[in-house]
């Protein structure tokens, strides 16, 4: 069985599937999270320590997860556009941006009201903290330089760069625990050893990250099918979603 | 329920995280319809302005 990858490579064979695979991953990213929260916020035990105040974890360790993972895929699609002058990959990133930017200020948001209780502060300049705010200011900064550039296809080329340059700072997030010996504890989950918590809570985060998964994906791909219609506006084939989704239907 | 609301005196701290997480989530869901919304009107206006030669109008198939 042979698959030609190269035909989704092309806005218009894709448009269809990103509609298609965005409704689904859209129920999909429900389900999980109202599996979720329900563990989370019910079934899981109160902890030891840190009273209910530790349910934060939930939403604070998958979207910090989703921040780190999006800027990623945001780069790599950034390293495609750049290597093969793809159109529909540096759409990919320009996507991306948005929900990345997204998980990073939910991910400090959540850590400020989850850190206030437990380390007494909302706020300090520890070494994760800072770095993960670094990134939700790369996430801006690609948004702010393509709304800059008046040429999309060089808006493309600068925001790749940029993407790219950036993303060394993933890495020092990841290790900013270990490198630094700040404020911010280590992790909690490691590839390498069993997890250090109640296997409930582990198991949740593990449902909350499938739903920040399926949410990304899906928003993701229907805000890439508006970039599609607002940059390939003229070429032929767009004509045709008119027919299909006549007024007040869409 | 009011027990579970309160959180075990952590309401603020919990609810604070959960509720403004999902604000935003809510936030972005809407804006991105209201994108492609926008998107596809903006193409049906400008495809009823300048209507495409003959040869578009003719079924996928045909072309």
């Amino acid at each position: 069985m042979s698959v030609n990858w190269f035909r989704f490579s092309s806005p218009v064979s894709f448009y269809p599937l990103a509609g298609a695979w965005s409704y689904w991953f859209a129920i999909l990213a429900a389900l999980l999270a109202g599996a979720g929260l329900v563990v989370g916020l019910v079934i899981a035990p109160t902890d030891a320590t840190q009273g209910d105040a530790y349910r934060i974890i939930f939403i604070h360790v998958p979207a910090a997860w989703m921040a780190m993972f999006i800027y990623l895929v945001m780069a790599g699609w950034s390293a495609l556009a750049l290597g093969f002058n793809t159109r529909l990959s540096a759409m990919m990133a320009q996507a991306l941006a948005p929900t990345g930017a997204l998980m990073a200020a939910i991910a400090l948001w959540t850590g400020a009201f989850w850190g206030r209780p437990t380390w007494g502060t909302y706020w300090a300049w520890d070494a994760r903290m800072t770095s993960t705010l670094i990134l939700l200011f790369l996430y801006l900064g690609v948004i702010a330089l393509r709304s800059a550039i008046e040429d999309p296809r060089r808006a493309d080329r600068a925001c790749a760069v940029l993407a790219l340059v950036g993303a060394v700072n993933v890495p020092i997030i990841y290790f900013s625990v270990q490198w630094w010996n700040t404020l911010h504890q280590g992790s909690s989950i490691s590839m390498t050893a069993a997890p250090k918590m109640a296997m409930t809570m582990f198991a949740d985060i593990l449902i909350m990250t499938a739903a920040a998964w399926c949410y990304t994906i899906s928003v993701v791909l229907a805000r890439v099918q508006a970039i599609i219609v607002e940059r390939e506006r003229g070429a032929s084939w767009l004509e045709s979603l008119i027919d299909l989704r006549p007024k007040g239907t869409h | 329920m009011a027990q579970f609301l309160a959180m075990g005196g952590y309401a603020w701290y919990v609810w604070m995280a959960y509720g403004a997480a999902a604000l935003v989530i809510a936030i972005e869901i809407v804006a991105v319809r209201a994108r492609r919304h926008r998107a596809l009107d903006q193409l049906r206006m400008s495809a009823e302005a300048s209507p495409p030669p003959p040869s578009m109008l003719r079924p996928r198939s045909a072309r």
